[in-house]
């Protein structure tokens, strides 16, 4: 099984050279730590910003400087800021390379929940239905199961949708998918030390599994 | 061409009961913390905001929030506010939460002349309901239309007399786009010049969008998430 950090490293793996990626809150914000040296990655914040740079020095922070989930941030050589409808101009037209982000739940069609849970405190949807209604490639990054040991990956989905058809991979502690354009998770890889019948179980929707399943490689 | 007024209490004359305002900000990052004030010591009540996000319970709009003025909130996310929670349950506020690529380009649209954008964001899902759309190519977008806001408050890092306005870093966000969609647009700055003083190449909200501007003053920019690494 692979934790949190372990999830980042293998989705880092997709980032290929010349990519503009958009980063969500949580494991997602993790990639940035392996996306490899000597790649040329830029991230975006949709709050306006191209090119993400690490945190500030301490006592070095600026409040008029921060990216998506409110944390201080810094700039890199090549950044460039501009408005909230240009950063979704960008991203609904298609120039984002890639968008990783969390999920609640992912259907075996590529529906996508993780914004309400129905009852409970609804703080919003933020930009998350924007960019998967637009975003070419979508990887998710989350748990198989949920804290009650429900499959998080289903024939479809039971919470409010964020989007729909949408999700093109998908890497948990347990394995990654790819979600078939006719339906269905196809099982690619196996964390290390995951059986083939562990990830069986623990996948409600349909999965597919053809011929033997190489274990990941981090 | 002189828009400048005094004070924030000046430059939000005519403001009353019932409207609808927009304000800028992302978070706390640029949001007019000088026309909230102002908004609060003039005591409006029944108040539609627009706005990304409904600030936290002790700074921003959620001041404004604690002293009960806001009847609607229409933003994209509002986490991190534990009194808007208990006006939203108890039934005192109501939330219109809208894609926030959505809340930005319907604002777009009102500063454009537009009356409305199809966008990609929220088809086949509960925010779609009841909602024109049409399908361009092989994809299905929705009708959203522009907003129409009473008086839109913006903060800017440099202004001059003229309305013009300069952004700085990511405190620019919604701040131009509210502007744009008001019918009257109120601007603080943090250095206000005489026309002339700033670059017209460097303009990044032309001036024509800006009724009202004012020299605001003790900013406080509070930082909701402070992130840093050591000094080594």
């Amino acid at each position: 099984m692979l934790d949190k950090n372990g999830i980042a490293k293998r989705i880092a793996k997709e980032v290929k050279d010349g990519y503009y990626v958009n980063l969500g809150i949580g494991i997602p914000t993790l990639v940035a730590n392996y996306i490899p040296a000597g790649l040329n990655v830029v991230l975006q914040s949709e709050n306006g910003l191209l090119g993400i740079g690490p945190f500030p020095i301490e006592g070095e922070e600026d409040a008029d400087l921060i990216n998506a989930g409110k944390q201080t941030i810094t700039t890199l050589p090549g950044s460039a800021f501009f408005d909230s409808a240009m950063s979704f101009g960008m991203i609904r037209a298609g120039k984002v390379d890639l968008t990783i982000l969390g999920a609640m739940e992912v259907s075996e069609n590529g529906d996508i929940a993780n914004w309400k849970i129905p009852g409970k405190m609804v703080k919003g949807m933020g930009g998350a239905m924007d960019l998967v209604a637009s975003a070419k490639n979508i990887i998710v990054a989350m748990q198989h199961v949920n804290r009650a040991g429900e499959s998080k990956l289903l024939p479809s989905c039971t919470l409010p949708l964020t989007g729909i058809n949408c999700v093109k991979k998908i890497v948990t502690e347990m394995a990654v998918m790819d979600v078939l354009p006719n339906g269905g998770f196809r099982l690619l890889e196996r964390a290390p030390g995951v059986s083939v019948d562990q990830i069986k179980n623990a996948t409600a929707g349909k999965l597919i599994i053809e011929g033997e399943i190489p274990e990941m490689v981090i | 061409m002189n828009k400048t007024v005094d004070s924030a209490d000046a430059a939000i004359a005519g403001i009353g009961d019932n409207m609808i305002l927009g304000l800028g900000g992302f978070g706390l990052c640029g949001i007019p913390e000088n026309s909230i004030s102002a908004l609060i010591r003039k005591g409006v009540k029944g108040l539609t905001c627009i706005s990304n996000n409904a600030g936290v319970d002790d700074f921003g709009i959620g001041l404004m929030l604690q002293s009960k003025q806001v009847k609607k909130m229409i933003s994209s996310y509002v986490g991190e506010n534990a009194e808007f929670e208990r006006q939203l349950l108890s039934g005192e506020l109501e939330v219109d939460l809208i894609p926030q690529g959505t809340l930005a380009t319907r604002l777009l649209a009102a500063g454009y002349g537009m009356p409305a954008i199809f966008t990609p964001a929220g088809v086949g899902t509960e925010i779609a309901n009841g909602k024109e759309s049409r399908v361009f190519g092989e994809k299905e977008y929705l009708l959203e239309y522009a907003f129409h806001i009473d008086y839109s408050i913006v903060k800017a890092w440099k202004g001059d007399e003229y309305g013009n306005l300069i952004f700085k870093q990511t405190s620019r966000n919604f701040n131009p786009l509210i502007a744009m969609a008001g019918k009257i647009t109120i601007a603080e700055v943090e250095e206000l010049v005489p026309a002339g003083e700033l670059d017209p190449d460097h303009i990044h909200l032309p001036g024509i969008y800006v009724h009202r501007i004012f020299q605001g003053s003790n900013y406080e920019k509070r930082i909701e998430q402070r992130t840093v690494r050591p000094r080594i």
